[in-house]
């Protein structure tokens, strides 16, 4: 009986290019997705990231716009700036309050923005994380060396 | 006057209306070979056809091999997303007409996931993402005995969301998708929205909770490209913000 049924079973039409010897060429997935969605756990870091660049976004359009309008169009325009001119303006307290906030708020704004286009284009573990490693350090040294500038100023230098 | 006008009428419909089209498809066979190539197949075909009655006559009169996804054909299935002259489109509900058929029209497979043989992508982390955040009704308490009703306000506020056919155009037209496939995407966004705000459904908690990861909502750059590719006019970039904004309302 059963070697009628496979008697009558017709040659395969063509033969596979592969067998048990020459497998086809695996094709691994470019992308996987974790078999179950990771629970959030460290806080809410993303959402505390796209809020910080929402408000310091807003925040920094004043700041940004002044600081340009002073120094580049009012009074003379960009010819009036020289040491005398930065030194009188940092005597006040307003003003250095208004550039370590435009320091601080630019300096995150950017590198959080940076972080987001590393995490979207780097496509390699080991890309992202020394681009990532590049960024915060010079993140970290310019805010740092900013800061020190704007509290340590000294007027009477030289 | 009124002969020359049946003159033409009659000429229009003596004329043949079908032309020459040249579909341009990306096949791959990984029994074939490792690498994807472009193959162009020239068919005559009525240009008020649709894409998808010319990938049905390549592979019923010329090629067999060719292998593309579909079901019902009516734009309700959502099986025949691919990328057509560039765009993602369901191919049953583009017209050759439309696609400037002078140009060779091209046909891709969906961007952004596996492909496993010419037109057929590996759907399972779109549909992982899917699962992942619950598209189902949760309710606590007793069942009623009848329908949960609904007044036709609470019904309209997620309307839009109701019509995905989880075609996948919009999650495979996603430039943050095609990264590294770990964000939900734009599907599943749409699919929880649809949930979250649902009156009758209390698990909205739970599911904005699962989208406020790192993969979730917040990958979102507005970059628009779902809402031009959605074929059901789902303003899914809209239904995105309005997931970011549940989340800093209800926590704020």
């Amino acid at each position: 009986m059963s070697a009628d049924t496979s008697s009558a079973i017709g040659p395969v039409e063509s033969g596979s290019l592969y067998d048990v010897d020459n497998p086809a060429p695996l094709i691994e997935a470019p992308r996987k997705r974790t078999g179950k969605t990771p629970r959030a756990t460290r806080g809410n870091f993303e959402m505390a990231a796209w809020l910080f660049m929402r408000l310091s976004g807003v925040v920094l359009v004043v700041l940004v716009i002044g600081h340009l309008l002073i120094q580049l169009v009012l009074d003379g325009g960009v010819s009036k700036i020289g040491f005398a001119f930065v030194a009188g303006r940092w005597a006040s307290p307003f003003w250095q309050v208004w550039d370590l906030l435009m320091l601080w708020l630019a300096m995150l704004h950017g590198a959080n923005g940076l972080r987001t286009v590393i995490n979207d284009y780097a496509e390699r573990p080991n890309t992202r994380l020394w681009l990532k490693g590049l960024l915060y350090t010079a993140t970290v040294f310019t805010i740092l060396l900013g800061t020190l500038v704007i509290f340590t100023f000294d007027p009477n230098i030289r | 006057m009124a002969t020359p006008v049946l003159d033409k009428a009659e000429a229009e419909s003596s004329a043949s209306p079908y032309i020459t089209v040249t579909f341009r498809i990306r096949r791959f066979n990984p029994e074939v070979s490792e690498d994807a190539v472009w193959e162009d197949f020239a068919i005559e075909i009525d240009p008020k056809e649709r894409v998808l009655d010319g990938l049905h006559k390549i592979k019923w009169d010329v090629d067999g091999t060719l292998t593309f996804r579909r079901s019902c054909a009516h734009g309700i299935c959502g099986s025949d997303a691919m990328r057509i002259n560039g765009k993602n489109r369901l191919a049953c509900k583009t017209l050759i007409k439309d696609l400037n058929p002078e140009k060779p029209i091209t046909v891709e497979p969906i961007k952004g996931l596996t492909v496993l043989k010419d037109l057929i992508v590996d759907m399972e982390p779109f549909f992982q993402a899917y699962r992942d955040v619950m598209p189902f009704l949760v309710t606590k308490g007793n069942e009623p005995t009848r329908e949960r009703l609904q007044s036709a306000e609470d019904r309209e506020r997620f309307d839009d969301t109701t019509k995905c056919i989880l075609c996948a155009a919009c999650t495979s037209s996603c430039p943050v998708f095609w990264n590294d496939g770990q964000y939900f995407g734009p599907a599943a966004i749409v699919n929880a929205h649809r949930f979250i705000f649902d009156s009758r459904d209390e698990a909205g908690e739970q599911r904005l909770e699962i989208l406020n990861d790192k993969d979730g909502v917040w990958r979102c750059r507005t970059t628009f490209n779902c809402t031009d590719a959605c074929p059901r006019g789902i303003e899914v970039t809209k239904a995105i913000q309005e997931v970011k904004r549940a989340l800093i309302t209800r926590r704020f």
